[in-house]
């Protein structure tokens, strides 16, 4: 076979075991506690990208691991990474309208 | 012709000669590995459009608390954070009991499968209940948006603390409750559809259908599962922690 | 006029003993199938009666539109025909039409596979498509519904009290079944390739099915969440889309098109995918700058996301959002473009003849071509202003969706209807009607490209009798247009009886499915084919085809 493709990566028969759940449950857990402990500091303009910011960390936790996402082919992660470009384009793409509406008309 | 090919086929066929095939693998499926990851990316394109169902109500989310970020910020103060935070936490624990379920099923360990999936449900419908005390309070309260809405609570705050709205910016707070509503509802949607789903699960599972090496069924469930978790994880900070007063 | 046709001595041929047709007896058989070729056929015959729907509308349209006083049916009603006409075509015909008919019967054949990934997925999107057509002719009898297919709020959710949350429901469903055939068909093309069958070995076929199922995948659910907050805005009356409660009807204007802008690239694909097929077995030549294909597919199926709000510019954007979009949407036609010079350099210096579905093919070279270039006039700012939401618009849509899309669905059910029902339809005949829809089609979608530059405002009823004379030559065509239509209904039904008997391969094609009986087993291939040719590789077929003895039955 000539080079790798997309699907000869196919997902090792990698079983995650109780210790790393163990260990990203009480990962969750606390970062829980962390955004709403920090939602009572005044951080300003800083607030919304802390408390998105640490959602994101533990949404990529539940994906690399609960969803095993880590042990999975490329493929796998070609389609998570398109799913999130295309949310992406959506909320940029329209906010550009609504943000630049303030801008005046030229 | 491909060496590797040619092995394959003929492994293939010594399988299917020894009555290796699995009652389990569809007949359109050459074998059970392609077969497992066809259903299992499946599945991920399944996730992929449920991601991109939610973002319409991201983007309306995020363009009216932009508007009316005020507004959003004294309604989403009335939201319980303890109830909020204890929601959370029992999405997590039952993500928890789901990877778990699914190690189980990969060690053919029924009691422990079962036991996982019991849990989940039960997790689940603690989130569910703990919801549906949080719906009764907004109805108490009157912040259910519609004809049962009131602006009270934003235009004479009752605790001292809190910012007295403007009446026309207090209508506001409606948009926010409408997303509330909107939001979690769906969330909670898929939540029974879900739950529904792990009942049959357990059911099947006492019948040792999961645990004589077919986890297909079990991983790919599991998926759903953490993705309307990872929903949650986003909703609860958008919603319920816009922007909290000092020991609220 | 020389042809490639070969079939086989019609003294002793006969239709093979066993096909998917004949495998098994009885309506349950058909309605519970799981077998992709049964769920072709099964939309087959949908679509075409939901075509027919629309295409009455249409008709209905038209007659109105004879005269400039509003003298047919009211305005209400006027407005119900074209909504209905629109949503029919759309969502029930057009989207559907290649993918869930062509694509389901030869996709999984293409790739080497025995079915779909998931046939009782497959079943289940007929199903919804069913039930979602359903809901649109309930609306339709309950009393119509007159938003425009758009569903434009605030229009559509506080000023019209028709069935909106009906057909919106119907749309919702026809969007899921949209979705499932989708997923099925990028699981199936990732996965369920035979071996030897490499990415770059596949018909162009498939590439252009996957990049319209990716589209379908990720762009279908945020339509289906904005008719969800519609249906909730109409019952609830909650502000979403209601400036008087702090509401911004544009954000549902931007949530619509996020799909329905690429919802029109979900369109064209297949049928570019169709004429790739075509365009190369006609010309005894491999498709031109394969590779380049390949990509555009996937280039405009990408860049099709970010060009929605083209379809704003005039309703209230900032001036920046809509400079950014117009500079976008003309880098989304630079793909298409490649197609059409690479059909054409296909063309160049093949040995071209001249059967049914390259006539259709070059109607479609013709008229797409005229309708992107009308496009791109319309995705720049300036002219936009004065030509949106004029006949310009209406022509512009009709040439690329009717002169193309549909062009290249009949092309692609005249060029595998051989293979799906083993008989071959009237040559004469059907070159007629391809000429007569394509006369058609000009007389009654030209004009409207000039009415537009003129002045006259889409969906409006009456207008300025300057205009009739123009109009009632669109009317006219669109009665001849309607004949070219009706025939191939026909002659294609008189074919399955008395048609002659195809073969396996009657256009001498090269592709997995053309090397199988004509109809095909239902598992396709008795033996899991093994693929060491590149795709339109015609010295192969040839040598193939020299060293074969070919018995039919």
């Amino acid at each position: 076979m000539s080079h790798p493709t997309l699907e000869d990566a196919h997902a090792e028969p990698h079983i995650v075991g109780p210790k790393v759940y163990g260990l990203i449950l009480l990962a969750l857990l606390c970062l829980t506690a962390l955004t709403t402990g920090i939602a009572f500091v005044n951080l300003g303009v800083f607030s919304p990208i802390v408390a998105i910011g640490i959602a994101v960390i533990k949404m990529t936790l539940v994906i690399l691991f609960f969803m095993h996402v880590k042990y999975s082919s490329r493929l796998v992660m070609l389609t998570v990474g398109a799913g999130f470009f295309t949310f992406i384009v959506l909320i940029t793409m329209t906010l550009s309208d609504y943000m630049s509406r303030a801008w005046g008309l030229w | 012709m491909d060496s590797q090919t040619v092995a394959a086929r003929q492994e293939g066929e010594i399988a299917h000669h020894e009555g290796a095939h699995p009652h389990y693998l569809r007949h359109h499926f050459e074998t059970v590995e392609q077969q497992k990851e066809a259903v299992s990316f499946g599945m991920w394109l399944f996730l992929l459009t449920e991601i991109m169902f939610f973002g319409g109500l991201f983007m309306a989310y995020l363009l009216y608390r932009n508007w009316y970020y005020d507004a959003f910020v004294s309604a989403s103060n009335t939201l319980g954070i303890g109830l909020g935070t204890t929601n959370t936490a029992v999405l997590i624990i039952s993500s928890f009991t789901m990877a778990m379920g699914v190690y189980c099923a990969e060690m053919r360990n029924k009691r422990g499968l079962m036991l996982s999936l019991s849990a989940t449900i039960l997790l689940g419908l603690v989130f569910l209940g703990i919801k549906t005390i949080e719906y009764h309070d907004k109805y108490t309260e009157h912040h259910i948006p519609g004809a049962n809405f009131s602006i009270d609570d934003f235009v004479h705050p009752a605790d001292k603390r809190d910012v007295a709205l403007a009446p026309d910016v207090a209508q506001h707070a409606q948009i926010f409750f409408f997303l509330y509503f909107a939001m979690t509802g769906m969330h909670a949607l898929h939540m029974i559809i879900g739950i529904s789903i792990l009942f049959g699960l357990l059911y099947k599972a006492s019948k040792d259908a999961y645990t004589t090496g077919h986890t297909s069924i079990i991983d790919n469930f599991g998926l759903y599962w953490h993705f309307v978790d990872i929903v949650w994880i986003f909703l609860f900070p958008l919603l319920y922690l816009i922007s909290r007063h000092p020991l609220h | 006029m020389s042809t490639i046709v070969r079939l086989p001595n019609q003294q002793d041929a006969t239709l093979p003993k066993r096909s998917y047709l004949n495998s098994e007896y009885g309506l349950k058989s058909w309605l519970l199938t799981g077998d992709h070729k049964r769920i072709a056929i099964l939309y087959l015959i949908s679509i075409t009666f939901f075509f027919f729907l629309g295409g009455a509308f249409a008709g209905l349209i038209r007659l109105e539109l004879l005269t400039p006083l509003p003298d047919l049916v009211s305005s209400d009603t006027y407005n119900k025909l074209f909504t209905m006409h629109g949503i029919i075509m759309v969502f029930l015909f057009l989207v559907p039409s290649v993918p869930a008919t062509i694509g389901n019967f030869v996709l999984p054949i293409m790739v080497g596979a025995r079915d779909l990934a998931f046939p009782k997925i497959n079943l289940l999107s007929w199903y919804l498509y069913i039930v979602a057509g359903i809901f649109t002719v309930s609306a339709l009898v309950l009393g119509g519904v007159d938003t425009g297919w758009t569903f434009t709020t605030p229009l559509s959710t506080h000023y019209l009290n028709t069935h909106v949350i009906t057909a919106a429901m119907g749309v919702f469903i026809a969007g899921f079944s949209s979705i499932f055939t989708g997923l099925n068909f990028i699981v199936t093309t990732h996965r369920m390739r035979a071996p030897g069958m490499t990415w770059f070995r596949l018909p162009l076929f498939v590439w252009s099915h996957y990049a319209a199922s990716v589209l379908m995948v990720l762009g279908t659910p945020v339509l289906a969440i904005t008719l969800v907050l519609v249906a909730l805005e109409r019952a609830f009356g909650i502000g979403v889309f209601d400036p008087t409660k702090g509401g911004d009807p544009l954000l549902f204007q931007h949530l619509f098109w996020f799909y329905s802008h690429p919802a029109v690239y979900i369109m064209i694909l297949p049928g570019f995918g169709v004429i790739s097929e075509v365009i190369s077995t006609f010309s005894r030549k491999r498709v031109f700058g394969y590779t380049a294909v390949a990509f555009s597919s996937i280039a405009i199926a990408v860049f099709g996301f970010f060009v929605w709000a083209h379809h704003m510019f005039i309703m209230g954007v900032s001036n920046y959002s809509a400079l950014v979009f117009s500079l976008l949407t003309m880098l989304v036609a630079v793909p298409s473009a490649i197609k059409i010079f690479n059909w054409s350099a296909t063309l160049y210096k093949g040995s071209i003849t001249f059967e049914t579905p390259m006539l259709y093919a070059f109607g479609f070279m013709g008229l797409f071509t005229i309708g992107g270039l009308t496009g791109v006039f319309l995705g720049s700012l300036g002219m936009d202003i004065h030509l949106t939401e004029t006949y310009f618009i209406v022509a512009h849509f009709h040439f690329v969706m009717v002169g193309g899309m549909l062009m290249s669905y009949l092309a692609g059910v005249h060029f595998w209807w051989p293979k799906m029902t083993g008989r071959m339809y009237p040559e004469g005949l059907s070159k007629l009607a391809a000429v007569v829809t394509f006369i058609g089609f000009i007389l009654t979608f030209f004009p409207q490209f000039i009415l537009g530059y003129l002045g006259m405002p889409r969906r409006y009823h009456a207008y300025p009798p300057e205009f009739q004379v123009l109009n009632v030559l669109s009317t006219a065509g669109a009665s001849v247009l309607g004949i070219g239509y009706l025939l191939p209904m026909i002659y294609m039904t008189w074919s399955l009886k008395y048609g002659a008997i195809a073969g396996s391969n009657p256009w001498q094609a090269t592709g997995l499915e053309w090397q199988i009986q004509s109809p095909p087993p239902t598992e396709n291939f008795l033996e899991t084919p093994i693929v060491d040719y590149e795709a339109y590789d015609y010295e192969w077929l040839a040598n193939k085809t020299q060293h074969e003895v070919t018995t039919v039955g």
